[in-house]
């Protein structure tokens, strides 16, 4: 037979001695480098004291089990079958990890691993576009019965608005997002960078503590709304702060600053409109059916606008 | 022919041979004609081959269609573990139940433009749209069910929805009030925890056993959707 010297186990050098030389760098960029895809360059002994061994131990499992497959191309099912590559358990880990927004946990490298999916950020926000259509239904049937002269109807098209505006957030600022980053790094050598379909995972998920403030926001009271939505505001921009911080810190200060605050600028605007958009306390135009009315007093107001709603 | 038969069987006792030493042996002669036909015999497949489908009547081809689709109605609500719907998927059902739910929701039109309940094509698209969505979400976490077959299912199992949206309609007939309200809310509750329960005791098995809930929610998200579309419906 042939022989046996060739079918004996030889070590991998290369993989040995690139472990040598840089014992502190993670494995997973190495993996990395050997994909088409633009991946983060770690800087090796700066930003990954934090959780190193944690991530080299789980970054040694996930290079090999990478290393051996070819990566698909993007016309093929293939393709977007691995960013759907998630358990149950890995989505609610990811969750969590949006949810109480940690220092010294990187988003990124701690839950996500470096490992993105694309199911987490879509349903989030088909989730999050049908809770703020129903819960703004539902705020409007709960004013009804307070007060009978508001008038009442389904307000379909309220779906088509909270989806096109809560998708749009999260997949064209993510890309604006990274857009600058990417910029950014052309000038500079050492700044780490993130992908895009991470930075729209960071987004996507930071976006879940709203799903359930909206649904905490039918209360009727109305410091205790504002009350929740500075909150949930405060926990996603701590997140999405917290996720960006070691990428920026390496940039000039004012540009770390200002992007940190268009950021959660952004962030706040799109809570505030989401608030006062689908939760109005009153919807005027139903109050006031006819130009006539306004000249009667007060206190014939009411009964003639109920009674004109119901010949509606 | 009777050549190759003798010399395998030449074979003596106590010397090994190599394996197929014997074809070298084999020899056609001349006079011996190697051309004949071939038959196979074909498993019966009446269905196909018998071309008499074609002149049975009107009625035969539609009541035959009709009592499959009636057929996986029964599957659907009486949810049992069985490949019915999965084995033999159609599309009639599915757009028989879109259609009417979409005629029953469809605003009337004197409502004003901007407000009021979907219009048909909206119910009609977040149907398809959505059944397409969980399709391809269940076919990308790496279940092994087609396309069409979970078309199928999901389009199947509005029926209890469906079901509700005749009760509400006929209960709305009644005048609206609060105990009115509550009659529907429990009727739309059931119905779509039927719902849910019926498609995914079709479609759980087909997901990787870590991944049934994520395969799961985006089901019960939909039929959340439709149940609230029928619950807030007022004529």
């Amino acid at each position: 037979m042939a022989a046996a010297d060739a079918l004996a186990f030889h070590e991998f050098e290369e993989a040995t001695n690139l472990l040598a030389e840089t014992p502190d760098a993670a494995t997973t960029s190495q993996s990395d480098a050997l994909t088409s895809r633009e991946h983060v360059t770690v800087v090796v002994g700066s930003g990954i004291g934090y959780g190193a061994e944690v991530v080299e131990e789980e970054g040694d499992r996930a290079s090999l089990l990478q290393e051996e497959k070819p990566q698909p191309r993007f016309w093929t099912f293939d393709y977007y079958q691995s960013f759907f590559d998630v358990d149950t358990s890995q989505v609610l880990d990811r969750i969590k990890g949006s949810l109480l927004p940690h220092p010294g946990h990187n988003f990124v490298r701690y839950h996500l691993r470096n490992r993105p999916d694309l199911y987490g950020p879509f349903w989030i926000c088909a989730t999050l576009a049908f809770v703020l259509a129903v819960t703004g239904n539902l705020t409007l049937v709960l004013a009804q019965r307070r007060d009978p002269s508001i008038h009442y109807s389904p307000q379909f098209h309220k779906v088509t608005i909270a989806g096109i505006t809560i998708y749009c957030y999260a997949w064209l600022v993510p890309l604006a997002l990274w857009g600058f980053l990417r910029w950014r790094q052309g000038t500079r050598e050492h700044m780490g960078l993130y992908t895009f379909l991470e930075t729209v995972c960071v987004y996507g998920y930071s976006l879940f503590v709203f799903i359930p403030t909206v649904v905490l926001w039918l209360i009727p009271v109305e410091w205790l709304q504002w009350l929740f939505g500075a909150l949930a505001l405060a926990l996603s921009a701590a997140g999405l702060v917290f996720t960006l911080w070691p990428v920026v810190r390496e940039d000039t200060r004012l540009v770390a600053a200002a992007l940190l605050s268009t950021v959660v600028l952004l962030h706040a605007l799109l809570a505030l409109g989401c608030k006062l958009y689908f939760f109005q306390p009153l919807p005027l135009e139903h109050v006031i059916p006819a130009p006539q009315a306004t000249l009667l007093s007060p206190s014939v107001l009411l009964p003639t606008s109920a009674r004109s709603m119901t010949t509606f | 022919m009777a050549e190759a038969e003798e010399s395998p069987g030449e074979q003596e006792a106590g010397m090994p041979r190599p394996l197929f030493s014997g074809l070298s042996d084999i020899s056609i002669s001349q006079d011996i004609p190697v051309e004949g036909e071939i038959t196979i015999p074909m498993r019966a497949r009446a269905r196909e081959l018998d071309h008499s489908t074609l002149n049975e009547s009107v009625r035969h081809t539609i009541m035959r269609d009709l009592k499959a689709v009636g057929k996986k109605f029964m599957h659907v609500l009486y949810p049992r573990k069985s490949n019915a719907l999965l084995r033999d998927w159609d599309l009639w059902g599915p757009l028989i139940l879109c259609v009417t739910l979409a005629l029953m929701l469809q605003k009337s039109s004197v409502d004003g433009e901007k407000d009021g309940g979907p219009q048909f094509a909206e119910v009609f698209v977040v149907v398809w749209f959505g059944a397409v969505t969980i399709t391809l979400n269940s076919k990308l976490l790496g279940g092994n069910i087609s396309f069409f077959q979970s078309l199928c299912v999901l389009g199947y199992c509005i029926l209890p929805l469906t079901v509700a949206m005749l009760i509400c309609r006929l209960v709305l007939l009644a005048g609206q009030g609060p105990i009115n309200f509550m009659i529907r809310l429990f009727v739309v509750v059931v119905m779509f925890a039927w719902s849910v329960i019926a498609s995914t005791a079709f479609l759980a098995d087909s997901q990787p056993p870590n991944r049934k809930a994520l395969a799961v929610y985006p089901v019960f998200l939909f039929y959340f959707v439709i149940s609230w579309m029928i619950l807030t419906f007022t004529p």
